[in-house]
């Protein structure tokens, strides 16, 4: 009875699996957005550039980064199949089924979220992975970030999917705790408050930079070409 | 026929483990060449059927519910008693025994009420042990209350819901045993005959609920542990679907039915409201620990009961009872209440209703007090009334609750059959007139746990079996009378659902046969009965198929037999011209209103003989003696 | 008081089912939601049509039989109470009520309204229980068991076993009913020996009756008539989790 695969296979493995990929990405998500912020130094970019450049150099950050992308995998199709695995336990649905009243929007919501995740995922790498890690030449990551959030349609894009990705850590960051058996009387009133700051801060945080690029920056930079 | 108790020899205190040890053993090895049937899942059944497989026999369960764990003792509450003396209050093994005997009024047999006496401690060890969570004090110790009857506080308790987590504890130790393979489990099955083969209890014929399929079981004994019938009276306390099928049909083939009169009246019931009322709700016993009850002194008061003054409210248990109060026991309150009430003193829209009022508990210990003892109780007032009793005081009147009567056992809880034991509330044996609060589960949970075991073992040592398949003619006889039961039940085709006339029969019980009795009203319930069971058979409605779940059919069967049932009871009401415990005849009465026993004439349990369909019963009686305590007036003055 | 119902009637497992629409009136405020549908099971057998089969017992709210989606919510629109518990004073008059069966794989209709919840017995039997055998115990007040422990353990102990959980969960879930019983245990020291065994079999045979996964939507504890808390599910996780993983 205790293997691994055993312990996949039962319902709360997956859910485990689940929430310890799903943390692993909000750890993620943390790094990223504090890297991220040194786009604000109005320095033309170039802590920004250095720090990219590090963690293309980087071997260890090389080698977690395969973790990482294993990790949305593994979150986005287990999440699926936790899905579909879950809608037909119902085969006969209700004719007036009242869930919202007992559960919160954000808790049945995650595979709209984390769909709209996926495809803003799919965007975001295209954008800015893509060209910066897999093209001959070498390509200005500030660039592509000045260039990209430009474009309203853009912008407005990543302003919705970010105020999904807070709409999927408000019952993703808790929920995680929940499978890993960590919420109890004692730590609940703790714990939210970090859920607060998991899913209020950081897509907010993410949201200031195509804000900022598409209102101030532009406008920052027309500024000092004209002094030149 | 004459009644052998089969009481062992020797002084009180040795006459169990003597017993004990003269009674005959199975080799371990052996055991599982026997097959045991037990009919029930409640607290004696499941507790029996789980002891049984341990020991290693084979064990048939059955139920008419979905899953053992619906048995109507869930439903208790209080809680169960055990002379452990934790409280160091002076509680002893022999002072349960006899406030057991004398809170039935002396109309039981002094052996069995020490026996269980003497092991109902062991059951609260069981209990914990199989992880019953129940109240414990800040020390981690187990915490009592009291209860009627008593002076000490041997009262074990989980909340409100002491019924439900020793239920619960009885059915895990059965889930193990069916997990195990042990018990065979067979759910929704109602128990429709018993088979007699050589005069022996050899099985039972069971209608699948769920399929309508008529099923025979053979064993080498059956076990009755089917509850009380205290739905004969339609509004009880009792489960929708309790019934008296079992017990009636073990009558019928020649059981002897003992003391079927005698029934208890709960006195805190939620009062009647209308006629749609399909059942009563009880509220524990356990409030008249905190509650007090009153009613105006005024008749036809209409003021809020927070309007009326101290000085114009009459606590008149408090008044009559200055040592025992409110605590009296269930008879002595009812009865009061029905008095009061009679008299034009109740409260309410239906004047028939007391206040038990918290007022005085709220303002000694504070409402958040009231609410960890009693809150989910409350909270149930509150539910179905809309009423708030923190506010006000609760409106109670009494509601038929337990049977103490049922089939005439043996101290080896053996009925007249030999092999058909019964257990648990079908049996008649251990709360003589008058249950005490929280005896009923450590009746129930002795007779499984720690008696049926050994005398089952005895039983089966000392017989000699022939083996029988099931289609044996008595088994071909009985499946084939119970189909045709079911068919003409459904072919009655008249025009009254079965429910209208279990509704016509309840009314006549509770005016008639209920808190007070009189020869005249039992003589009018002797000719009234057999008319609604005419009713019944020209006029019922039973729509259904015999071959699918079919809810009228069941309920058509349950009321057939209660309604003849219902005239044993009224029958055996009026041949006991005394009033003693839970019966209490208006003619039988001390100037002061109290029961007068005549110990003279009727100081026996009265066994019932069935003699055929539309022939009166006969009567045996086992005389009871008693050696160690003297009947006396009882007294709660 | 007026009402009209819409009832799901099915005569057997194996029949497909439908709703059928009914009219019942001069129903008392103060009457239950089961005594209701005795006006109206009255009413069809006169009509010489079949009643209406529901699981019912107690009707006080502890037995665990009776359940039923009421409106779409499992008990109805009450907190805290089992279908037996539900007065028609909460609805209002003239309102129409849809009434159907608990939903779930594992839980077939066999019935009009009735389910078969076995499934519940069969997680018991797989380890819901300490193995002790009659009579071999200590004296009850030999372990003392903390306030607390014990507090909370009858808190989770306080499970009917009626299937609302999993009947209002979206996955049809039955976590909350098993972590209901290996919290119990888990929390008093009697439970401690088979703790590890325990948890692993039922959650097991969980799976193996075909529940779906929790998603900790807590529909399960807002409709649960016992307000069972799922913190004991948080608890079950944490049980599970160490007891394989150590």
């Amino acid at each position: 009875m205790n293997n691994i695969f055993a312990f996949y296979y039962s319902s709360i493995g997956k859910k485990v699996l689940m929430s310890l990929t799903g943390l692993f990405l909000i750890i993620f998500l943390t790094e990223h957005l504090v890297g991220n912020l040194l786009l604000f130094a109005n320095d033309q970019g170039k802590m920004y550039e250095a720090y990219g450049d590090f963690l293309v150099s980087n071997p260890v950050i090389r080698f977690i980064e395969i973790f990482l992308f294993l990790g949305v995998l593994g979150h986005a199709i287990l999440g699926v199949i936790l899905w579909f695995k879950n809608r037909m336990t119902r085969p006969v649905k209700y004719k007036s089924f009242r869930l919202k009243d007992n559960a919160t929007l954000a808790s049945r919501t995650t595979i709209i979220t984390g769909s709209v995740i996926g495809i803003f995922l799919y965007i975001h790498l295209k954008t800015f992975f893509i060209p910066s890690r897999f093209s001959a030449e070498k390509v200005s990551t500030y660039e592509l970030v000045v260039k990209a959030f430009s474009n309203p349609w853009y912008d407005a894009f990543y302003l919705v999917a970010l105020f999904l990705l807070g709409y999927h850590l408000r019952h993703g960051f808790q929920s995680a705790f929940q499978t890993l058996g960590l919420r109890n009387k004692t730590y609940t009133s703790f714990l939210d408050l970090l859920a607060c700051i998991v899913w209020c801060l950081i897509p907010l945080g993410f949201a200031a930079i195509p804000i900022y690029f598409f209102f101030f920056h532009q406008a920052a930079s027309t500024v000092i070409m004209g002094v030149h | 026929m004459t009644l052998d108790s089969k009481i062992p020899d020797g002084p009180i205190e040795k006459k169990w483990s003597n017993h004990r040890f003269n009674m005959k053993l199975v080799n371990p090895s052996n055991r599982r060449k026997y097959s045991i049937i037990v009919v029930g899942t409640g607290l004696a059944g499941a507790s029996a059927a789980a002891s049984l497989a341990e020991l290693g026999y084979n064990v048939i369960s059955l139920c008419y519910h979905e899953s053992p764990r619906r048995a109507h003792s869930i439903a208790a509450q209080g809680g169960i008693n055990a002379p452990k003396n934790y409280a160091n209050d002076g509680d002893s093994i022999y002072r349960l025994f006899y406030d057991t005997l004398k809170g039935g009024d002396y109309r039981a047999r002094e052996a069995n009420v020490y026996r269980l006496a003497e092991v109902s401690g062991s059951i609260i060890d069981q209990c914990v042990a199989q992880g019953v969570p129940f109240a414990r004090d800040y020390a981690g110790y187990l915490d009592m209350r009291s209860f009627g009857g008593a002076q000490v506080s041997r009262t074990f308790y989980s909340r409100g819901q002491t019924g439900q987590q020793l239920l619960l504890g009885a059915y895990s130790a059965l889930s193990r045993q069916i997990g195990a393979g042990t018990v065979k489990f067979f759910d929704r099955r109602e128990m429709m005959e018993l088979v007699v083969v050589d005069g022996m209890a050899r099985g039972i014929i069971c209608r699948n609920l769920r399929t309508g399929v008529i099923e025979s079981y053979v064993a080498d004994a059956v076990v009755l542990a089917t509850g009380g019938y205290a739905n004969t009276f339609y509004l009880s306390t009792m489960a929708k679907a309790s019934n008296a099928t079992a017990i009636w049909r073990a009558y019928k083939k020649g059981a002897l039915f003992a003391n079927p009169c005698f029934t208890q009246i709960h006195p805190t019931c939620i009062p009647v409201s209308g006629d749609y009322q399909s059942k009563l709700t009880l509220m524990s016993e356990s409030l008249r620990n905190d509650g007090r009850i009153w009613v105006p002194k005024k008749s036809g008061d209409s003021r809020a009961p927070s309007q009326i003054p101290e000085n114009e409210r009459d606590y008149y248990l408090e008044r009559l009872y200055p040592s025992f109060g409110n605590l009296v026991p269930r008879d002595v309150a009812s009865r009061r209440a029905k008095e009061i009430c009679d008299k034009g003193l109740g409260i309410g829209k239906t004047k028939m209703a007391v206040y038990l009022d918290f007022a005085d508990a709220i303002k000694r210990n504070g409402k958040h007090w009231i609410e960890e003892k009693y809150g989910n109780l409350f909270d149930m007032y509150h539910e179905i009334t809309a009423e708030d009793p923190y506010a006000d005081p609760m409106r109670i009147y009494p509601a038929v609750h337990y049977m103490m009567g049922g089939l005439w056992v043996d101290y080896n809880l053996m009925s007249t059959i030999p092999g058909l034991f019964v257990i648990g509330e079908a049996n008649f044996s251990d709360h003589g007139a008058n249950r005490l609060g929280a005896s009923a589960l450590m009746q129930g949970l002795a007779d499984g746990y720690f008696i049926l075991p050994y005398t089952m073992s005895d039983y089966l040592a000392k017989t000699k079996f022939s083996s029988l398949a099931i289609n044996h003619s008595e088994f071909e006889k009985a499946n084939k009378s119970v189909a045709e039961r079911v068919e003409k039940l459904l072919a009655i085709n008249g025009k009254q659902p079965v429910n209208e006339i279990h509704k016509k029969l309840g009314k006549v019980m509770w005016d008639f046969v209920g808190m007070g009795r009189n020869e005249k009203g039992l003589k009018k319930a002797l000719k009234l009965i057999p008319e609604i069971r005419e009713e019944f058979w020209n006029d019922a409605k039973v729509v259904g198929d015999s071959d699918n779940i079919s809810i009228e059919l069941e309920k058509a069967g349950r009321i057939a037999d209660f309604l003849e049932l219902a005239e044993l009871l009224a029958f055996d009401a009026l041949h006991r011209k005394e009033s003693c415990g839970g019966h209490f005849r208006e003619e039988c009465q001390t100037p002061e209103g109290e029961a007068l026993r005549n110990d003279k004439k009727f100081a026996y349990a009265a066994a019932w003989e069935f003699t055929g369909d539309g022939k009166k019963p006969k009567l045996n009686k086992e005389p009871l003696t008693f050696e160690y305590v003297k009947p006396s007036e009882r007294s709660y003055k | 008081m007026n009402f009209t119902l819409k009832i799901w009637r099915q005569k057997n497992q194996n029949d497909t089912g439908k709703f059928e629409t009914y009219e019942v009136r001069s129903i008392s405020p103060d009457a239950s939601f089961l005594e209701m549908l005795d006006v109206l099971n009255n009413q069809l057998v006169m009509e010489d049509r079949e009643p209406v089969a529901f699981d019912h017992d107690c009707r006080e709210g502890i037995c665990g039989s009776c359940g039923m989606m009421i409106n779409g919510r499992a008990h109805g629109k009450g907190r805290k109470q089992a279908t037996c518990d539900v007065r028609m004073r909460s609805f209002t008059d003239g309102q129409t009520i849809t009434v159907e069966p608990w939903r779930a794989n594992p839980f077939p209709v066999i019935k009009d309204l009735i389910v078969d919840r076995t499934a519940f017995d069969r997680i018991m039997q797989a380890g819901g229980f300490i193995s002790v055998r009659t009579g071999g115990v200590p004296d009850a007040n030999s372990t003392p068991v903390r306030k607390e422990n014990a507090e909370e353990a009858m808190d989770a102990a306080a499970c009917i076993g009626c299937g609302a959980c999993v009947a209002a969960c979206p996955n049809s879930s039955a976590m909350l009913f098993v972590a209901a019983k290996v919290s119990q245990f888990a929390l008093l020291p009697q439970g401690q020996p088979e703790r590890k065994e325990r948890v692993q079999k039922m959650v097991a045979q969980m799976d193996k009756e075909g529940f779906g996964n929790c998603s900790n939507n807590y529909a399960c504890e807002a409709e649960c008539p016992k307000g069972i808390s799922v913190t004991h599910i948080a608890r079950l996780n944490r049980e599970f989790l160490l007891a394989k993983l150590t």
